[in-house]
Formats: C-alpha cells, sequence, structure tokens
C-alpha cells in the first residue's frame, strides 16, 4: 500500500510541474503587459518604457520562467509588479481568508449533505426524497451570484439578520468573522450541497441491490440500520471523490461569491493580479489553486483506498 | 425638469447665486413652489454646521489589489478619495469649479503666463512632525518630471524648472504660456510629500487623517490628524473606506447600513434610491465624456462630409436613455461640458437627423466605405452598448457601420491610439484649454483622433497664454466651434456623477470633477449624529 501512495504522490508532483508551465505560458501570451494596464490612459511611451525596465519585463521568457520555478520551489514567489509587496505576504492573508470561508462552507455542507442523502436513499421514492432532490436540484441550478442576491435581498436587506458586507480584517474576532461570513458560506453551502447529497443516494442504492443487502434485510434489520451500518461504508469510496471535487470548487472557484459579498479571498486577488497583469501574484494563485486540486484528489484517492478493504490488506 | 434639475446643481454648488437661479428657474416655466423648495434646499444645507466625530463609512468602487500609495499612481476613485485625505495638494479645485489655496496660499502669474510664484504656507506640518517648506514642495513637484511613470507626467512635460527662491517661495517655469497652470496643480496625483520622500508603504503626509491601515483593493482606514492646520475640515475622527468594486453589492451595502456612502450608484437604481426617505443621491454634471473617436487624417475618416454623417447619425438622447437612465446631457462634439465657464452656449446643439446623415454622406461621394468600429467595455461600461446603438441608428440612415469587439485586456495598449475609429473616454479636466490640449493639441501623445487644424493650433497657443479673461473666452468658444464642425471626435454624452449617502451624512456636495466632491469627500463630509 506504501507504494501505492508513493506513486500517487509522484504522479500528483509531475501533475504540479505540468500545470507549472501551463500557468506560466497562459501569463506569457496575455495581450498587453502589466506597464500598459497599470497606467491605463495616461501612459506616454516614456512612462511605458521606463516601468517595463524596472519590472524586467524586456527579459526572454524560458530564462524567467526557470528562475521563477527555482524560486517558488523555496517558496519564494518574488514580489508583486504593481504593488512592490512580497508575493507570499500578499497572498498569505488572502489564502487564509479562502480556506477560512471553504472549511466554514465544509462542515456545513459535508455533514448536511450525507445525511440528506441517507435519508433520501432510506425514504427513496417518498414525498421526503423527492422534495429534498427538487430543492437541491434548484439551488443548484441557480446561478450562484444570483443565489448570493436573493439571500442578501431576503436575510439582509428585509429581515436585517446577517450583514451584506462580508468585509473581515485579519484582526475580525472569530466570532464576528463567522457572523460577517454567515450569507456567503450559506450560498457556497446551496450550491454544492446538491452535488453531493445525490452522489451519497445514488451510491448508497446502488449498493441497496446486492445480494448481501438482501441477507441484511432477511435477518430483520431495520432499513436505517442497513442503509447506515451495511451500505453506507461499502458506497464512500465515489462520494469521497465528489467531496473532495467540491472541496476543490470552494477553494478555487468561489471568485463570484466573494465579489457578491466582498470577501477578501484569493480568488478576488488573482482577477484583479490578471486585469493588471500582475504576473508574480496570478502564476502564485495558479499554482496554489492547482496544488489545491492536486492535493485534495490525492487525499481522495487515498481515503478511497483506506475505505475499501481489499486495498487495505492486499493479498 | 431635468434642466431646471442642472440648475438647481449650479445653486447648490455656489456657481450661480439665488438670484441668477430663480430666473433661470422661472424662465424655464417652474412653478413657484418648486423653486421655492429648491432655493430652500440650498439654503438649508448652507446653513448647516458641520458636526465633529464618528467614523465615516464609504463604499467605494474603483480600487484594486494593485493599488500604491505613491501618488502618481492613481487611476481611480479609491486611491484619489484616500489621497486627498491624507495629503494636501498645492492648490484645491472646488466645486464652485475654480481653484482655491491649499498648500500654495496665493500665487502670482508674470504676463506670458510662462512663471509662476507660489508662496507656500507657513505653519503646515507633516504626520512626521516635519515643517513643510518649499523643499518639500520642488521635490513634489519633480516626482512628475523627467523619467517618472506619474499619471501626471503629460500635463508636466510643459514644466521646464521648478525652483526654490525662498523657504517659502516657489517659482515654476513653464516652457509656454499656460494662464490655467493652477489648475494643471489641483490634478489629483500633485501631492505634496516631505523632500526626498519614497517608502509608500508608510505615507507621510500633512492631510486631515494619517493612515491606519491600507490593505489594497480591500480596506483602507485613517484616523483624524489632530494637528490639522485647515479650519473647518476634516470633520470625522475616523474614515474607513471599503473597496466595493461590485454595483450591486456596494448599493446593498449602503442600504442595510453598513457603510454611510458609495459612489458611482447605478444610473438604474436611482429612482429606487430616490423613493427610499433614508437615503439621497449626489448627482454632479460633470466633464466625464464618452468618444466614438475618428482619426481626422486616415481615410476615409479624412472626409469632411463621413464625420459630420456620422455626427449626425448617432442618436445622442438614445444612448442617454439607455446607458445612463436619463442622467446625462448630450454632448457637442467637442470636450467642454456645460459646468465649464468657458463652454460655448451659441453653438447649435447637434441633434440624430438621419435625412441629414444621408445628405452628407452622399455629398462625401464615399459608396459603402469600411466603417470598423472597435469597442471594448474597457473604454467604459457601456462602451458596446453605445456602439451598437450608433450602428443601429446610423443603419437608418444607410450608413454602415460595423463593430468589432475588442477585448478588454490590452485595449489601452493595442487599440486605442492605434485604430482609425475607436470608442474611449474622456475624464473631465479643471481647465477648458487643458481639456483641449490634453486630447487636441496639435503634439499631444494622446491626440487620439490626429486633429490638426492651424487655426486651432493657433488659437490653442493665445488662448493659453492670455491672462485677460474678456480675451481668451472668444478664444475658447472659437476652439469649440472647430471642433464640432471639423472635429474626428464624436462626444454623445457627458455623463452625470452619481454618489449616494443615508442622510446622516452632510457636506457632501456635488462636483463636476469626479465622484465623491472630486475625492475630497473624508475633509468635507461629517456625520450628523
Amino acid at each position: 500500500m506504501l507504494r501505492l501512495i508513493a506513486q500517487r504522490l509522484g504522479l500528483g508532483l509531475l501533475t504540479l510541474l505540468a500545470a507549472s508551465v501551463l500557468i506560466f505560458a497562459g501569463t506569457e501570451i496575455l495581450p498587453g503587459d502589466l506597464a500598459s494596464a497599470v497606467l491605463q490612459n495616461t501612459a506616454t511611451p516614456e512612462s511605458l518604457a521606463e516601468m517595463r525596465k524596472e519590472l524586467g519585463l524586456d527579459r526572454p521568457a524560458a530564462v524567467r520562467y526557470v528562475e521563477w520555478l527555482g524560486n517558488a520551489a523555496v517558496g519564494d514567489f518574488g514580489r508583486s509588479l504593481a504593488s512592490h509587496r512580497d508575493v507570499v505576504e500578499e497572498i498569505a492573508p488572502r489564502l487564509r481568508n479562502t480556506l477560512f470561508l471553504a472549511s466554514y462552507a465544509a462542515l456545513v455542507a459535508v455533514p448536511l449533505a450525507v445525511a440528506l442523502g441517507l435519508m433520501a436513499a432510506i425514504w427513496q421514492g417518498g414525498v421526503y426524497d423527492r422534495a429534498v432532490n427538487f430543492v437541491t436540484l434548484l439551488t443548484i441550478s441557480v446561478p450562484e451570484y444570483l443565489v448570493g442576491y436573493i439571500l442578501i435581498k431576503y436575510l439582509s436587506v428585509h429581515l436585517g439578520w446577517f450583514p451584506s458586507l462580508a468585509n473581515v480584517t485579519p484582526d475580525t474576532p472569530l466570532v464576528q468573522r463567522i457572523g460577517l461570513t454567515f450569507l456567503p458560506m450559506l450560498t457556497l453551502v446551496l450550491v454544492v450541497v446538491a452535488h453531493m447529497m445525490r452522489m451519497t443516494r445514488a451510491s448508497v442504492l446502488q449498493i441497496m441491490a446486492s445480494p448481501y443487502i438482501e441477507m441484511a434485510f432477511l435477518k430483520g434489520l431495520p432499513k436505517w440500520r442497513v442503509v447506515v451500518r451495511h451500505a453506507f461504508p461499502n458506497a464512500l469510496a465515489p462520494i469521497i471523490n465528489v467531496i473532495a471535487l467540491d472541496l476543490a470548487y470552494l477553494i478555487v472557484g468561489v471568485v463570484i461569491v466573494e465579489a457578491v459579498f466582498v470577501y477578501p479571498g484569493l480568488g478576488q486577488l488573482m482577477v484583479d493580479a490578471v486585469s493588471k497583469h500582475d504576473v508574480p501574484v496570478v502564476q502564485a494563485c495558479g499554482l496554489i489553486f492547482a496544488g489545491a486540486f492536486i492535493l485534495l484528489n490525492l487525499i481522495a484517492d487515498m481515503a478511497a483506498i483506506l475505505s475499501n478493504p481489499r486495498l487495505r490488506h492486499p493479498r | 425638469m431635468v434642466e431646471l434639475d442642472y440648475w438647481h446643481q449650479q445653486h447648490a454648488q455656489g456657481r450661480i447665486g439665488r438670484r441668477e437661479f430663480l430666473g433661470r428657474a422661472a424662465a424655464l416655466g417652474a412653478g413657484a413652489a418648486v423653486i421655492g423648495r429648491m432655493v430652500a434646499d440650498v439654503e438649508a444645507r448652507a446653513a448647516e454646521t458641520p458636526r465633529s466625530g464618528g467614523t465615516l463609512r464609504l463604499g467605494l468602487a474603483g480600487g484594486s489589489t494593485t493599488d500604491s500609495l505613491d501618488p502618481g499612481t492613481y487611476t481611480d476613485s479609491v486611491m484619489i478619495d484616500a489621497g486627498h485625505a491624507l495629503f494636501n495638494g498645492l492648490v484645491e479645485w472646488r466645486a464652485d469649479g475654480k481653484p482655491h489655496p491649499e498648500i500654495a496660499e496665493s500665487w502670482e502669474v508674470k504676463p506670458g503666463a510662462a512663471e509662476w510664484i507660489f508662496n507656500i504656507r507657513k505653519g503646515v506640518t507633516f504626520s512626521n512632525g516635519k515643517t513643510l517648506d518649499a523643499d518639500d514642495v520642488v521635490y513634489s513637484l519633480n516626482m512628475h518630471r523627467g523619467k517618472t511613470k506619474s499619471g501626471a507626467a503629460g500635463p508636466f512635460k510643459a514644466v521646464s524648472d521648478v525652483k526654490k527662491l525662498s523657504p517659502n517661495q516657489v517659482q515654476v517655469t513653464l516652457a509656454s504660456g499656460d494662464a490655467d497652470f493652477a489648475y494643471v496643480l489641483t490634478d489629483y496625483h500633485v501631492l505634496m510629500v516631505p523632500d526626498g520622500f519614497a517608502d509608500w508603504s508608510k505615507p507621510v503626509g500633512s492631510g486631515g487623517y494619517i493612515l491606519e491601515k491600507f490593505d489594497p483593493g480591500v480596506r483602507i482606514t485613517a484616523k483624524r490628524n489632530p494637528n490639522y492646520w485647515k479650519q473647518g475640515r476634516a470633520h470625522v475622527d475616523a474614515v474607513d473606506i471599503t473597496v466595493i468594486n461590485d454595483s450591486s453589492a456596494r448599493l446593498n451595502a449602503l442600504m442595510t447600513g453598513q457603510v454611510d456612502a458609495i459612489n458611482r450608484v447605478d444610473p438604474k437604481f436611482v429612482r429606487t434610491v430616490q423613493k427610499n426617505p433614508k437615503f439621497e443621491i449626489v448627482r454632479a454634471p460633470g466633464g466625464w465624456h464618452a468618444v466614438i473617436s475618428m482619426m481626422h487624417d486616415r481615410p476615409p475618416f479624412d472626409n469632411h462630409e463621413l464625420r459630420l454623417a456620422l455626427k449626425y447619425g448617432i442618436d445622442r438622447e438614445q444612448v442617454i436613455r439607455a446607458l445612463f437612465s436619463g442622467l446625462a446631457t448630450a454632448g457637442n462634439d467637442h470636450p467642454i461640458p456645460k459646468t465649464d465657464p468657458y463652454w460655448n452656449s451659441e453653438l447649435p446643439q447637434i441633434r440624430y437627423d438621419a435625412d441629414k446623415a444621408k445628405f452628407h454622406m452622399k455629398k462625401s461621394g464615399l459608396t459603402n466605405p469600411p466603417l470598423v468600429l472597435q469597442c471594448s467595455d474597457a473604454a467604459f461600461s457601456g462602451a458596446v452598448q453605445m456602439a451598437e446603438l450608433f450602428q443601429q441608428s446610423a443603419g437608418k440612415a444607410g450608413i454602415r457601420v460595423q463593430i468589432k469587439k475588442e477585448p478588454a485586456d490590452g485595449f489601452w495598449d493595442n487599440v486605442w491610439l492605434k485604430g482609425p475609429f475607436v470608442t474611449s473616454y474622456w475624464g473631465g479636466r479643471a481647465a477648458a484649454t487643458q481639456m483641449l490640449a490634453v486630447a487636441y493639441g496639435p503634439d499631444a501623445p494622446w491626440n487620439e483622433s490626429h486633429f490638426k487644424n492651424p487655426r486651432f493650433t493657433e488659437l490653442l497657443a493665445a488662448a493659453r497664454a492670455e491672462t485677460d479673461e474678456a480675451k481668451r473666452k472668444p478664444m475658447i468658444w472659437e476652439m469649440q466651434a472647430i471642433l464640432h464642425d471639423d472635429g474626428a471626435t464624436i462626444v454623445p454624452v457627458f455623463r452625470d456623477w452619481l454618489d449616494g449617502h443615508n442622510k446622516n451624512v452632510g457636506g457632501h456636495t456635488p462636483h463636476g470633477g469626479f465622484d465623491m466632491d472630486n475625492g475630497y469627500i473624508a475633509e468635507n463630509a461629517w456625520l450628523k449624529s
């Protein structure tokens, strides 16, 4: 099993390397450059040339890639071209915010989705099953910004229960932070819950067709016990995979939700950086996002291996 | 009614007196009750006494993670507002449209307008305790000269020398006369810092507030400078700017009470906000204008008749309705807004006229010339829609305009100043001559329409060097007329600045220069409770 894990890790690193090439190439082929993006229509040819020289944009791309990768490997992502601040310093508080919101949403969404899915499997075909399927399908089909605006309209503007601005700062205390980020969290939960819930239901129901489940029923066990004790553990692998994908989405795909709630996360930083051609920041964000995706999938693979006794104890 | 609103604003900003307002309003046929209410409104505002204290929370569009506190890099509201809170300029451009003393206590201009002497105010200290003197002013002005990436580098090209005459006197010499140079100094990039200062992460200024935290593109907080030299300014204890670029999120933040004031209210929602008694819209007609620019020297746009055909071919009123919900003013194909004292009031307003467009098209002798309009919302939000409306209205006159949507990315680099037929915009300038010179001057690097007209060139130089108001006015009027007839730029609309605040905010004045009282909001506004 160790060999299997080492193999996965190696493949993960290789994928990351390939992603780094893509990210670097992607930032190279963007039209325009940082100097013109920052100066907009206040640029003169002299101020443009001055800025490009200062930023080192006049050197060949291959040289800059090798230099960048070498530095990134030791955790140095250089300085932001626009603000001259250390990229790591610039990204760290944003990454913390993103991870906070993702964990907050995951802590609510994962247990909720699994519980809803199991209940749907137990009462398959009943009113509850249909209702929960319909509602979650609705929330996943409505674009997330609209979900956000609807929540703001009712929970913030009309009822005044939660703030519409999630403008947290690094010194916001945890309790206040949980309140400020409640609406963005709820939006994300509504968006991801359907996916995980439906996968839980489907994979449990698939297992429910196996002969050993029939055996369990014949023993006289109640349905909930069969579902939770006998079917669910064997249905875990696909559920874990979907959860991993959704967690990755919560980290890398929430830029619209960030914009609606003015939440200072990593996505907003990356969009700003792209529009201003702040290449070091874009590259660092890209690498972090790629890393998050690869890491979560790796964890999902390993968890699937661990949940499968045949893989856990190979003969 | 729009016209009446306009004069009401002018009255509120102190640009016209009460007597003139009454005359104008009556001439428009407004009822006595309406006029009376408007006068009472202005007088009630003037009678309000500022109150000190509280935290002014602003939700502003126009901020980015790449923002820096270096004044030379400012391009948008968030940094402009923060800059005016932390630093002082030499000269302040107030809502009445005139330059007022700030760090420069007074100034003197030599005949020919090429030599300017500024008397520097005594007793101003920076936030680090240093007293401000002529050396600081010379250094601060020189930041925009020579090899620099400052946004004020263009207007400062005309400066040939800056020198200290005494600890409280600075002389600025210009390569050629500019009677409006004091207006150039009201540029938001031109802010005073101590001699040799360069560490922008810890700014030292003489402004009404001292920086507490700066998180670019997210939040800026500052507290009141207890030793501020200006009397009756900087009323609140602290300013808290949250960057909210999303227009709906900004309005939500205002409506839910999380911020006190916002900029750039979406014109579509202005009526909604006005209906709510807790909020108020601050509307300021100003110099910002949309532009469709042709190149004067490039075929087919070198054809005068074709240019006229296109000018008659755009339905300005429709653009105003569709893009700005009526909260804008039709342009007359020159860059001087109605709010400018030098606005030519006798020039006939050009209107959409399919027959005239057809007539001039025929007269041009061209059949189906290639008219490819390169547009992008990078120019301004709505530029593509404007291009589409233009395509339709010109189409009705039988003129075929093709639209080419350009990527927003790199628009200013790859399309603007390069394409012969593009959408663009101009922020207003404080002085009419400055606006005319920057966009239409014969040697101006940003002369996007390649406009060259010997009479215009001659008038521009003469008007800039002329200090006699009576002689300048006809020159500036004639330049507007030349652009209106011969220019290669279509100026469909001047947009109004639309800020919003809850009624607890006082002293939030409409200013034609830029949103949020031309960036002076932190200095001028107060909280009533």
